[in-house]
């Protein structure tokens, strides 16, 4: 006599959804991060050139 | 050109490196090394990183609270720039935690959504670190801006321990994964021993992505405030010369 074994729940989807979430926020946390480091890195640059103008 | 920006350090390369390391293995081991489980299929593996993700965003806002208290303390403008990047990091992390949960519970509860303790306050400490974030847009000036930000951060850190207890005290649909739940929940498994280990390792990663995170965020906090100076000392400077002209 076999014992019926239910598989797995078919829920493939949701999984690459979880992840793609995940990696997609910390993606774009990164970039946001990126992006605002280059704008002030040159807003600094200016504001040190026009400090030196006499 | 004379920069006041310090140029990054090589512990925080190292530590750059580290973290993406970390966050392939633990990635590898969710893959790869954790069984499937039984009941629910693929989307547990989502687990891992979902609990890992609140994990963070908890010690962030912990953090906030901490950096707060010292700032009130101290004056000194760090502490401020500490507590912003904390708020900061926390709500990403949250915000993953959240969306994650939801996708997870389509097919485990058949509901996008639904107004349970854990899901309820998990929300509410989200918009309430969001509004810390609408508060210091308000504030101009810098110093009122950061008293008022360490304030609203100690006081917020309130809806922390009430997200982290509220499916240990309420009854509730979700999950408790260490310690005892109750016994209604929905989604509850057993780990194997595989399991845990890669539960755990995903906890540390996420602690390492914090720490880097935090770092790279408390640099842009400097850089931010040093910009900010710069222009107070433009403006006066132009301010002045109009008396002078006049």
């Amino acid at each position: 006599m076999f014992l019926q074994v239910e598989p797995p729940a078919e829920t493939m989807g949701y999984m690459i959804a979880g992840f793609a979430v995940i990696f997609g926020f910390m993606l774009i946390y990164l970039v946001s991060l990126v992006v605002r480091n280059r704008s002030l890195q040159r807003d600094l640059e200016m504001l040190e050139e026009l400090e030196k103008e006499p | 050109m004379q920069t006041s920006v310090q140029p990054k350090p090589v512990a925080l390369t190292i530590l750059d490196w580290v973290t993406a390391a970390l966050l392939v293995a633990a990635t590898a081991m969710v893959f790869l090394y954790a069984p499937i489980e039984a009941v629910m299929g693929p989307v547990q593996k989502v687990f891992y990183f979902h609990v890992a993700a609140g994990w963070v965003g908890m010690l962030a806002f912990g953090l906030a609270a901490v950096a707060g208290i010292a700032y009130l303390r101290t004056k000194r403008r760090i502490w401020d720039v500490v507590g912003l990047s904390g708020v900061e990091i926390g709500l990403v992390f949250m915000l993953i935690n959240i969306v994650t949960g939801s996708i997870w519970a389509r097919p485990i509860w058949n509901t996008w959504w639904t107004w349970d303790p854990r899901l309820t306050t998990a929300t509410i400490m989200e918009l309430v670190y969001a509004a810390y974030l609408m508060l210091r847009g308000m504030n101009e000036d810098p110093d009122r801006r950061a008293r008022y930000g360490a304030i609203y951060a100690i006081v917020g850190f309130v809806s922390v321990p009430l997200t982290f207890f509220s499916i240990r005290l309420t009854r509730t649909i979700h999950p408790v994964v260490i310690g005892s739940g109750d016994p209604s929940a929905e989604g509850t498994f057993d780990m194997t021993p595989k399991m845990l280990q890669t539960f755990m390792f995903s906890l540390l990663t996420f602690s390492f992505i914090f720490v880097t995170l935090l770092w790279h965020r408390i640099r842009l906090g400097k850089l931010a405030d040093r910009v900010e100076e710069l222009k107070m000392s433009a403006a006066e400077a132009e301010g002045g010369r109009h008396v002078l002209a006049s």
